[in-house]
This record gives structure tokens, sequence and C-alpha cells, in this order.
């Protein structure tokens, strides 16, 4: 088939317009984040979740080790099950703590793992046994109120 | 009767509007059915593309570059009274990619290539050049609809990709080379709040929605335009003005089913 300069030209275009969805896929998306190694599973019951979403990050000592899969209410417990996957190349103990942290006053809600220190580690499936739930703003403020009427007494 | 006769004036109007929707509903399906000439003679396309593809690159890149400045300076104002000046790179960046990218350049596009088509086929059919088609036994649709269709198809994803890729990046300019947003948060902030599925490719989703209708509506104005000098200028003020709307009532459609925030 013959070439010409306008092949070029739309050929640079198509170029382009790929390379301009790939920096966004990668540089402005969170694909590169995005099961980069392999993962295993792992779920907490909190009594409150707060405004914790499926794929909010979660962090130990501030390092992203993983994402939280799912959130369901467990109908027999009545709390909500978090199920998070993290990065194989983290191992915790089985008394680890998770925690609903949230990233600055305003920002998004997130996990904190705090290790403890057991000999064990947990294995994919496993549960965490101690968990603190999100911070509710509302509760806060009637328990900061009880406390001054208290006080007063 | 003056009040009959503007009821009468009305009804004949309605009717007429409904008239041509349906008659451009026939003439996409047909475009779609007799497109197989154009991917068998791809260079067909290729040459659309050039004509409205490459020479929108120059509009789209600009314009996407000042409206990511804008965003970066305008939410930076906005921004610093919450004390959430890191937040300028999501705030720049889901703008662009949820909406303004697919919107503005459909916008674009429906004014620069949108109505260079209407003309072009205006103007092939006031010439009868499209009539001495028909009399050769060649398809006008096929020839002539079918090549500018596809590539207004294939091309409006690809602008509008960069359009907000260009507007984040003029974001990034006024954000942190002017401004002195912090450079990791810009970025970091940017990547934890834009997903892929949910963004990036519902993005791309709209400004392919937007590339059928602009491209159909251009085409059929210029290919139902009365083959005279007025009603060909005609056909294209109708064309921009048509397709601008229609871009932005299927934005609004299409965002309702796409976010509506779990």
């Amino acid at each position: 088939m013959q070439r010409t300069t306008l092949d070029l030209w739309v050929g640079a275009f198509v170029v382009a317009g790929i390379a301009a969805l790939v920096v966004l896929a990668l540089k402005v998306g969170n694909l590169s984040t995005y099961n980069v190694s392999e993962t295993y599973q792992l779920s907490a019951y909190f009594t409150n979740v707060g405004g914790l979403k499926p794929t909010a990050s979660v962090r130990s000592a501030g390092v992203l080790v993983g994402r939280v899969n799912s959130i369901v209410l467990d109908t027999d417990r009545y709390e909500a099950k978090v199920t998070i996957s993290v990065d194989q190349r983290y191992q915790f103990p089985k008394d680890t703590f998770a925690n609903i942290l949230t990233s600055g006053l305003l920002g998004e809600q997130y996990i904190g793992l705090v290790p403890g220190g057991d000999e064990e580690m947990l294995k994919d499936g496993g549960v965490f046994r101690k968990t603190q739930s999100a911070m509710v703003l509302e509760d806060l403020i009637g328990k900061f109120l009880f406390s001054q009427s208290d006080s007063k007494e | 009767m003056p009040v009959i006769n503007s009821v009468r004036r009305v009804g004949h109007r309605v009717v007429d509007s409904i008239w041509r929707l349906g008659v451009a509903s026939r003439f996409l399906a047909m475009t779609l059915l007799q497109s197989g000439t154009s991917f068998h003679r791809f260079q067909l396309i290729v040459k659309e593309m050039f004509s409205s593809g490459v020479m929108s690159l120059i509009i789209i890149g600009v314009a996407g570059l000042f409206v990511g400045m804008v965003l970066g300076l305008q939410g930076f104002e906005t921004l610093k009274r919450y004390g959430s000046e890191s937040a300028l790179g999501s705030l720049v960046a889901l703008s662009l990619v949820r909406e303004l990218g697919p919107v503005l350049a459909a916008l674009l596009f429906a004014s620069r290539a949108g109505s260079a088509m209407t003309a072009e086929i205006g103007l092939m059919k006031a010439t009868e050049q499209i009539a001495a088609m028909e009399m050769m036994a060649v398809s006008p649709i096929a020839r002539v609809v079918a090549p500018r269709f596809w590539a207004g198809v294939i091309s409006m994803p690809l602008l509008a990709a960069l359009f907000s890729a260009m507007g984040v990046f003029g974001g990034y300019v006024v954000g942190v080379v002017m401004i002195g947003v912090d450079e990791g948060s810009f970025w970091s902030q940017m990547q934890a709040s834009v997903d892929f599925r949910e963004d990036i490719i519902n993005g791309v989703i709209k400004s392919f929605v937007f590339g059928v209708a602009v491209t159909v509506i251009a085409l059929f104005e210029g290919f139902d335009a009365p083959p005279t000098a007025e009603g060909v200028s005609g056909a294209t003020t109708r064309t921009v003005v048509e397709s601008s709307l229609a871009i932005l009532m299927l934005d609004f459609i299409l965002t309702a089913f796409m976010f509506r925030g779990v």
C-alpha cells in the first residue's frame, strides 16, 4: 500500500491520543497502585465503619500495604465486616490492631494496622481480633458534653 | 384567525422536528449498515481523521492547557480558605477527566470539525456531486458519510484524552510551578482520588457517545441541507447549535447513570 505524509500525521495523532490515555491511567489515575503484586485476604469486624469505602487504603506505619475490598453488614454479629487485601510482601502478627483512621481533619478514611508482638502471623482469610471503629464526631461531642455536665455536679 | 394560525405553526414545527428526528435515525442506521466499504478501504477513514482529528489537535491542546490553568488558579483560591491546597491535584484531575475533558473537547470538535463536515457535504450536494455519485451507482452514504462518521467517532475519545492530559499539565504548571503547592501531595492526592474504571473509562465512554452524536448531527444536517448558499449556511449554524445542546443534555444523562455516588 502506498504511504503518504497524511498517514504519518494520523498515526502521530493516534499515538498522541493513546499516550494521553496511558498518562491519565498511570500518572493521574490509580491504575499503577492496583494489584502490583500478589495479595492475600484478611478481614476485620468494626462496630462502625464511618465513611470508609471500598478501595480505601490500608496503611501500616504510614506505608500503603493494601486496599479495602468490600464492606458488608454481618447479620450474625450486626457488625460491619471489612475485607482487605494485603500485599504478599507484608506479614502481620496475630494480635495486630486494625483501626479506622482519618487522614487530616477532613480527609478520607483509611485502615491503619498497628502490629502487636505475637510470634504467629495472620494467614490468608485471617481475622483481626482487635479493632477500633471510626471516630464519629457526634459521639465525641456527646461524650464531651456529658463529661462536662458530670464534672460540674 | 391569528390565534389558530400560530397554533398551527407551532404544531407544524413540532411535527416537522419529529419527522426530521426519524429521518436522522434512519440516516444513522444506513450509515452503520453501509460502513463496510470504509473499513475495506481504511485509507478513506485515515484521510478524514486527518481533517477532523489531526487538524483539531492544536485547538484542543491549547484549550485544554488554559482550562487546566484556570482550574488550578480558581481551585487554589477556593481550597486555600479551607486550608486544603494539597487537594488541588484531585480537584483539577477529577473535574477534567469526568466532565470538562469530554464535554469541552466535544464542544470544540463540534464547532471546529462538525461545522466543516456539514459545509463540505452541503456544498457537495449543492454542486450536485452527491447526485453524480448516485448516477454512477456509488452510494454517497458509503463513500462520503460513513468514513467521516467513523473518523469522528475514533478521533473524539483521543481528543478528549489529550484535552484532559493537557489540562492536568496546565493545572500542574499553575499549582505547583507558579503557586508552589507541594508537588508530592499534588500527584498523590490526585492518584488517590481518580479511579481508573470509575473516572477515566467513564470519561472515555462519554466522549465516545459525544463523538457519535456530534458526527451524526453534522453529517445529517449537511446531507439534509437545501442545496443553496443560504441552505448550507443555515445547516452549518444548526449543526453547531444542535450538537452543543445534544452534548450538554447527553452529558447530564450519562453523568446521572455513571456517578451516582455509591
